[in-house]
């Protein structure tokens, strides 16, 4: 006589502390152990791709920033670099060094939320206090170059808005200076403590070709091994100048992931350092004025600065047909963006592709066999934020 | 080691042959458009050939043209770490076709193709879940078709009589206004006409 096996079906989310936002999963489980994982997502979704197919590429810009909202430049870089490309122009030096380094700033912002928030999740407080603090500087130095802390609408096609205010690369570098400690102080709380490695050592381990079966991007893929940082390989913007190095893991485990994480933060800051170093002076916008606007100054002595002001505000710049698909490495993964332009002011269409997205997918193939508590430690390492994923 | 696109373009038209309706380099990308019959061979030759090695899928999306005949380009971005290349795979359709599903050769196809079916309502053969993803549960339509509209069918809100949240139609104080603030003085059809006209003759 065989006994069939009753499962039982819970229901988490989507209002969960441990689900990092609106992720509804609805978990199969016999006894304590996971069988299957449905993952609702969309419930966030706001349909930004639709929107911005009704914007003019300058008014697009600010979509992007709400999408990874835990690190937005990196967002806008890919949009910004699509546009680039279809328009065939020139960054100037100044405003690409610019560009990295707030990008960095967005990596080690990203970083630190997700290292701690899982930290949280796996039952250690502390962290989050420290990181939280340090996160609340890095978004004054949004604040200071872009008027805002979170959604900042800084990069802009053919450069960025404003140069940086002054003083604010000596403070970068002060904060530079005084983050390693920070970082340190960090592991002596995670790297070697029993709860955090019981937790998270062999939890959600990922092979190799798995990782790639399943379309991951970023830190999932370096977990596993895989030497693959866009940054290096398809070096874009003017990541060539910068000597830094790409962390890998080994087992492809949670903790290898949470390693990784944090070696990418000391590469980060090292790429701050040598930024603000070799900062070179000249504009830091493309002095096109058919795409950027002009100096405010100008507008009340000069005819074709406000012809250009008036004629970029109202209808925009028209982008020549084609399509490009260009991908920064976002702290999450692969962010691209699949822009087709019809020669109008407005995208036809833009596809954003965010590297969460594959990520959640995996989350059955992730967590089939492990026990319910897994769940969370998992959920964090994957570095879910529903802003891009839903879009 | 990285290989040029050109000598990419070269293997994919010799292994493919027959099967490949155009190929073309833009912008630095591999742009090549194929029959939908030939899409699951095309997409697994890709993955398994030596040369090739895409082992990834980057993403699969669809974009609408109500006007032509064939409505629906559906666009595959595929990646080779080895290579250190990407080639963008492109299928043209019109609307009732269902199109065969890659689920089978990348897991990571499965979402993908919902997002495509939710979005533009294109169904996938052989696909082994195809439901909505990313809009709300029970809801009617596909928002990235070019006719729907920005603003929706519906809007939700919280009825105090039935004490639940319920969906009616939209009703907005204002037209979503569309501003044609495209230049008259530029782009007008009849002024490119006797351009071309113009070329015409020259020639």
């Amino acid at each position: 006589m065989t006994k069939r096996v009753k499962t039982m079906n819970l229901n988490f989310g989507p209002q969960h502390p441990a689900a990092h936002g609106v992720l509804r999963l609805i978990l199969e489980l016999d006894g304590e152990v996971v069988e299957k994982i449905d993952p609702h997502i969309g419930l966030l979704h706001r349909g930004t791709e639709k929107l911005i197919e009704h914007k003019t590429y300058t008014q697009a810009v600010p979509y992007f920033d709400r999408l990874d909202y835990v690190a937005p430049m990196n967002q806008e870089h890919a949009f910004v670099l699509a546009i680039e490309k279809l328009l065939n122009i020139e960054v100037p030096i100044r405003g690409q060094y610019i560009r990295v380094l707030f990008c960095e700033i967005g990596r080690i912002l990203s970083h630190l939320l997700n290292i701690t928030t899982q930290a949280l999740d796996v039952g250690s407080l502390t962290p989050s206090l420290w990181g939280f603090e340090e996160r609340e500087t890095l978004m004054t130095f949004y604040e200071r170059v872009s008027g805002s802390r979170l959604h900042a609408n800084y990069f802009r096609p053919g450069g960025v808005h404003q140069d940086l205010p002054m003083g604010l690369t000596a403070d970068i570098l002060k904060f530079c200076d005084k983050f390693p400690q920070i970082i340190d102080d960090l592991e002596t709380l995670l790297t070697d403590n029993r709860i955090f490695k019981q937790r998270n050592v062999d939890i959600g381990i990922v092979t190799k070709s798995e990782a790639l079966e399943h379309s991951f991007s970023g830190i999932m893929l370096r977990g596993s091994g895989i030497a693959w940082d866009l940054r290096k390989s398809q070096p874009y913007e003017c990541y060539k100048d910068f000597d830094f190095k790409i962390p890998i893991g080994k087992n492809g485990d949670c903790y290898d992931r949470y390693l990784c994480r944090i070696e990418e933060m000391r590469q980060s800051i090292k790429i701050i350092k040598s930024c603000i170093n070799k900062m070179p002076t000249g504009p830091v916008k493309s002095i096109d004025g058919k795409i950027t606007p002009p100096p405010k100054k100008d507008l009340k002595t000069s005819m074709e600065a406000l012809i250009h002001h008036f004629k970029l505000f109202s209808e925009g710049f028209r982008v020549p047909e084609g399509e490009v698909y260009t991908a920064v490495e976002a702290p999450k993964g692969e962010f691209g963006v699949y822009l087709i332009s019809d020669g109008t002011n407005k995208p036809y269409k833009c596809k954003i592709r965010a590297p969460g997205f594959s990520h959640t997918q995996a989350l059955d193939y992730l967590l089939k066999g492990h026990m319910l508590a897994d769940v969370p430690a998992v959920v964090g390492s994957l570095d879910l934020v529903f802003g891009e994923i839903d879009r | 080691m990285s290989i040029p696109l050109s000598d990419l373009e070269k293997t994919v038209n010799s292994g493919l042959t027959t099967a490949i309706k155009r190929s073309e380099v833009n912008f630095d990308q591999l742009f090549v458009e194929v029959d939908v019959e030939n899409i699951v061979s095309t997409i697994l030759f890709l993955k398994t050939n030596k040369k090739c090695k895409f082992k990834q899928l980057i993403d699969i999306t669809a974009v609408d043209y109500p006007q032509k005949e064939k409505r629906f380009k559906i666009i595959y971005l595929l990646l080779s770490h080895e290579n250190n290349l990407r080639i963008i795979i492109n299928i043209n359709i019109d609307e009732k076709l269902l199109v065969p599903s890659i689920a089978k050769i990348f897991p990571s196809a499965n979402w993908m193709e919902r997002e495509v079916f939710d979005m533009y309502g294109i169904s996938f053969k052989d696909h082994p879940d195809l439901r909505r993803i990313l809009t709300d549960y029970g809801f009617e339509g596909h928002p990235l078709r070019k006719d729907f509209p920005l603003t929706g069918h519906t809007e939700v809100r919280y009825s105090e009589e039935k004490k639940k949240v319920i969906s009616e139609p939209v009703k907005l104080d204002q037209e979503y206004r569309r501003f044609d603030s495209e230049s008259p003085w530029e782009g007008t059809k009849y002024v490119n006409e006797s351009v071309e006209n113009n070329k015409n003759k020259k020639k």
